[in-house]
């Protein structure tokens, strides 16, 4: 029958839209941050290293990178910046400092995600060496130096001098089961000078 | 369009002969549990929703009972959030939906002069599988726990990191709802594009139908992305993904961005229809054809369109760029135009008509009103910097209550007071539909208005106590609220009155102004209708 092989033909269709729309659902996790990137918004920094070669300095404009510290509801590890705030050169290469302790009776697996202020400035913020690269095992009572290393991208714009990065850290040792074997090369454990 | 509708079928004389074949009914309950036939499946759509516009309506009564004075009474605040979110929930996937599914069953082919749906056995599926969805639903409050409690909008990490067990069957039901509507959406394309009767063109069709066409596409457009959200909220919860945990490398922000992907369309799905029900009342009890049949098309598939390039005005004070809050800014302005052109051909529709105010009319004309005011306040919260005011406040459920209860709920009791003299073949008791209008009306208004008040006086949502000066409005709000309640079991004594088949008979016409292929057939229409299809000039 005509109008049998027409509706069925039809709803062929209409079923690949909904398939398509399902699948389109899905699809716009990675879009979102590939349009995040793009538009350089969301303030979302690479989650892998940066390489610093052939990179000119800027000596002639200086940019203010500060650090802020947060940590997530129920993470009760101690989380501060050595360095609250750097002026830079863009272009130069800089190292800072971040400790954290851990007060609970638990191991503590953290990871740290970074966030920056104003959005746009995210792409131009590059790191070399970040702690939040990786997962963090810190055992329970033990204190650690966490550095990160960055550089100031020199084609950030000209408005742009005064930049904000804050890291907020989770407790991600229900997920991170193999993590705590594994030492971490960016980590400076000092458990005993803490002592 | 009336000339489209001229009938030159022999419908009525050749159906005559084989009447008793035809018009044989399935008696008991296997007639409603296997029935293919739209009539049937659109009542079940029709009682199903209005039980479920009862139970919401139910929910709404605690919530406004603890709301009537400060302070804690009567429900603990995490009841009070299951309350909100299952309320919320239920009057859009229970109610409003189903109900304009049932209207579409029972109209469409009637419109477009088709014998019934074009996948019947599909239509009793998608019926069917409604009520376990919200036995499921309604079932997870008694759950250790409680129910979902994180809103209908169920924004992560609420529905994740702090939600219960029940969120596995919050996700189940609503993944059912979603498939229910989603073959009840395609059945609609299909029957539309297939089944219409000889020389029933595009142009001619009548606006329902178009509405209802519309508002399909829209559905299998943004339903797979809901359905895409929960499973997403599922996966987060219960096994270790982090699509909206930032902790994993997701963004709880990405949840609202892909949420409101699907609910802003949503929201015209739940309004569309009810514009198509209007644009047919008007015109019968204007007894002028509609004005600007066309721009009306047009402005549908315009409103429908821009439905998917607006839904971050949702989410304004998510710490968006400033060029983006503009530009959601002005394409949410920008829907008020078709919106509003369909408003003014209501009225140009009405007016030097010659006007008569039967009980269809009065909803039409309550709606024309009171969704314009929805639409008013719908504009101020479009502006970003004052929605940052409004934002999550009273004003905002003040508003989505004006379009959805006055909006989808006033026409969907309109296209009830007119077409139920068809479906039943008898007028209903009309003393009571007025007592029903008046008492809602009033009622309805009462409930509503004040929330403007204490909205932007800065009153926020879902929140079981308040600081006391807001306590003289939410006085009035709950007794509004409860009149509002027990006027519509005026409305259900009226539904089974008019279901006993009592009341005088009704002509095939019913309304004297009234145009259109399903006011040709006989009243009440019959089982069988359009075996024959009628030729359409």
């Amino acid at each position: 029958m005509s109008q049998q092989s027409a509706n069925n033909k039809m709803v062929l269709k209409l079923i690949v839209i909904v398939i398509g729309m399902f699948g389109f659902g899905f699809a716009l996790v990675p879009l979102y941050d590939v349009f995040c990137d793009v538009a350089g918004i969301n303030g979302k920094t690479d989650k892998t290293a940066a390489v610093y070669s052939s990179v000119e300095i800027d000596e002639s404009r200086e940019v203010t990178v500060e650090f802020i510290t947060r940590t997530n509801t129920g993470m009760p590890w101690e989380f501060r910046a050595e360095t609250k705030r750097v002026k830079v050169h863009p272009g130069e290469l800089n190292t800072v400092s971040f400790y954290v302790r851990n007060p609970a009776s638990s191991n503590i697996v953290a990871q740290a995600i970074p966030s920056v202020s104003p959005g746009t400035a995210a792409l131009y913020l590059n790191k070399t060496e970040c702690f939040c690269f990786n997962q963090q095992p810190l055992d329970a009572g033990s204190e650690a130096y966490m550095p990160m290393q960055f550089y100031v991208d020199p084609q950030i714009p000209q408005e742009i001098t005064y930049l904000t990065l804050q890291y907020t850290l989770y407790d991600v040792t229900a997920r991170a089961s193999d993590l705590t074997t594994k030492p971490n090369p960016f980590m400076v454990n000092s458990a005993e000078s803490g002592k | 369009m009336s000339k489209a509708t001229e009938v030159i079928s022999p419908e009525s004389s050749a159906h005559h002969d084989e009447h008793d074949h035809h018009d044989h009914i399935p008696k008991g309950i296997t007639r409603w549990l296997f029935t293919t036939n739209h009539k049937d499946i659109g009542t079940l759509y029709l009682w199903f929703a209005f039980i479920m516009f009862l139970v919401g309506g139910a929910m709404a009564m605690v919530i406004r009972a603890e709301l009537f004075q400060p302070g804690l009474q009567i429900v603990d605040p995490n009841f009070f959030n299951q309350m909100t979110t299952v309320h919320g929930l239920i009057m859009v996937f229970g109610a409003v939906m189903p109900a304009f599914t049932g209207l579409a069953n029972w109209l469409v082919p009637m419109m477009i002069g088709a014998p019934d749906m074009a996948l019947p056995r599909m239509n009793n599926w998608s019926f069917w599988i409604l009520p376990g969805a919200f036995l499921i639903l309604l079932s997870s409050l008694f759950m250790e726990g409680g129910g979902p409690a994180f809103g209908w909008t169920f924004y992560a990490p609420l529905s994740t990191t702090y939600s219960g067990d029940s969120t596995a069957l919050f996700v189940f039901s609503v993944h059912i709802m979603g498939i229910s509507s989603i073959m009840g959406a395609i059945n609609v394309i299909v029957t539309i594009f297939n089944m219409r009767a000889p020389g029933m063109t595009w142009m001619k069709m009548p606006l329902f139908v178009w509405t209802w066409l519309i508002t399909a596409f829209l559905l299998i457009a943004v339903m797979p992305v809901l359905a895409g959200a929960v499973t997403m909220v599922l996966t987060d919860k219960f096994f270790g993904t982090s699509f909206f945990d930032a902790a994993g490398g997701g963004d709880p922000v990405m949840f609202q961005h892909i949420f409101w992907f699907f609910g802003h369309p949503e929201v015209y799905i739940m309004i569309l229809p009810a514009f198509g029900i209007i644009s047919q009342i008007v015109p019968t009890f204007s007894r002028k054809k509609l004005f600007g049949y066309a721009s009306m098309v047009y402005a549908t598939a315009s409103i429908a369109l821009l439905s998917f390039v607006v839904w971050a005005h949702h989410m304004f004070t998510t710490g968006m760029p400033v060029y983006m809050e503009m530009f959601f800014m002005f394409a949410t302005m920008l829907i008020s135009v078709p919106t509003g052109v369909k408003v003014f051909n209501w009225v140009a529709t009405m007016w030097r008509g010659s006007l008569s105010f039967e009980m269809p009319m009065m909803f039409a004309i309550a709606f024309i009103v009171l969704f314009t005011i929805g639409g008013l306040s719908g504009l101020m919260l479009a502006i970003t910097p004052v929605d940052f005011q409004y934002h999550d406040t009273y004003f905002v459920v003040a508003h989505f209550h004006y379009v959805l209860v006055t909006g989808a709920v006033f026409s969907i009791m309109a296209a009830v007071y007119y077409w139920l003299p068809k479906w039943t073949g008898k007028m209903y008791d009309t003393t009571l539909a007025k007592w029903h209008f008046w008492c809602s009306l009033i009622s309805v208004n009462v409930l509503f208005f004040p929330m403007h008040f204490v909205g932007l006086a800065g009153m926020p949502r879902r929140i079981p106590d308040y600081a006391l000066q807001f306590a003289d409005f939410n006085k009035w709000i709950s007794l509004g609220g409860f009149a509002f309640g027990l006027s519509q079991l005026i409305f259900l004594a009226l539904l089974i009155k008019a279901c006993k088949k009592q009341g005088e008979p009704v002509s095939s016409q019913v309304w004297e102004g009234a145009e259109g292929l399903e006011w040709e057939i006989p009243s009440p229409a019959p089982y069988h209708t359009f075996e024959t299809p009628p030729v359409v000039k």
